[in-house]
């Protein structure tokens, strides 16, 4: 699994996800966003977590059209891994790549807390290294996480089995909790193909014992056995 | 030439920050405020004195970038 993990102006949690992914064996190449090509034999694409033009205009609307988009577009276009983490969900949406935005919470207020995930289905790239229904505690942090789509959507969303991950509380109530307004407590979502996921929540920092937790692991182990 | 192109939200698109606002100036007891909404407004230069390029030219910006239309409609108006 070779993963080109794009950073922007403003992005922030690179080091983060490309830590997690090495350690999960993953081979990784920084990649920068003026850049107009991936590199070479790019199985994953990585859209990390920040603040990406400092949120100008609308959270992920300028890096969206950044250079290296259209080869993002064109590397999704041809069925290639791509994975969008809070901001980089935020942009993979702006982008095109993922239905819907992100809007300001609901709350108004910057979450940045732990928070429970229930997991949807194990059959992806993504998700094989979880059980069916897993409930995972990873963080939060964001002030633009309300996701937002039109009815038709999210019915599509839910037929097709295409929300990766809900908000819920620690028994997996998926009613119970919901930090920033989103419809049906999405948390992440996938493309039709399955091969495009975005996500508000944070993995690639529960990845150790020594920060809190390892829940989020799994999603990265499951990415480097995906080759 | 100078153009104003102004984005809002569309109608049902939940808008905390328009509430927040609101209930902000109804909280200083002024009279007669139903609802706020809040949008964005581009106050843009342009090269051509052409009004239809122009027109043209700003709808291309407000679909590339400046609007996204899941949520937000614009208006484009060429001040001359």
């Amino acid at each position: 699994m070779r993963a080109a993990v794009i950073t922007f102006p403003g992005t922030n949690r690179d080091g983060d996800i490309a830590r997690a992914l090495r350690m999960a064996g993953a081979e990784v190449i920084p990649s920068w966003h003026a850049d107009h090509d991936l590199p070479a034999g790019t199985d994953l694409v990585v859209l990390p977590g920040g603040f990406a033009y400092g949120d100008y205009m609308r959270t992920g609307a300028i890096a969206a059209r950044a250079n290296i988009m259209d080869a993002v577009r064109a590397h999704a276009a041809r069925g290639g891994y791509v994975l969008g983490v809070c901001n980089g969900f935020q942009i993979a949406c702006e982008a095109g790549l993922l239905p819907g935005v992100l809007m300001r919470n609901a709350g108004l207020k910057f979450v940045c807390r732990m928070q429970h995930l229930r997991v949807g289905r194990i059959d992806t790239a993504f998700t094989r290294h979880y059980t069916a229904g897993q409930v995972i505690k990873v963080c939060i942090a964001h002030g633009e996480g309300n996701y937002v789509c039109d009815d038709e959507t999210v019915m599509r969303l839910e037929a097709e089995n295409r929300i990766a991950f809900r908000y819920c509380d620690a028994h997996g109530d998926v009613t119970r909790e919901n930090p920033n307004g989103s419809r049906h407590a999405i948390a992440g979502i996938y493309s039709e193909n399955l091969r495009v996921l975005g996500m508000m929540p944070h993995p690639e920092n529960l990845v150790e014992a020594l920060v809190g937790g390892t829940d989020g692991q799994g999603l990265f182990a499951s990415l480097a056995a995906a080759g | 030439m100078k153009a104003r192109v102004t984005v809002t939200l569309k109608n049902g698109v939940l808008d905390p920050q328009g509430k927040a606002i609101e209930g902000a100036l109804k909280s200083f007891g002024l009279e007669g405020i139903d609802s706020v909404r809040q949008g964005k407004v581009f106050d843009i230069e342009i090269a051509t004195q052409d009004k239809s390029r122009a027109e043209a030219l700003l709808k291309q910006a407000c679909e590339k970038l400046l609007a996204n239309l899941v949520v937000e409609n614009y208006t484009v108006e060429v001040l001359g």
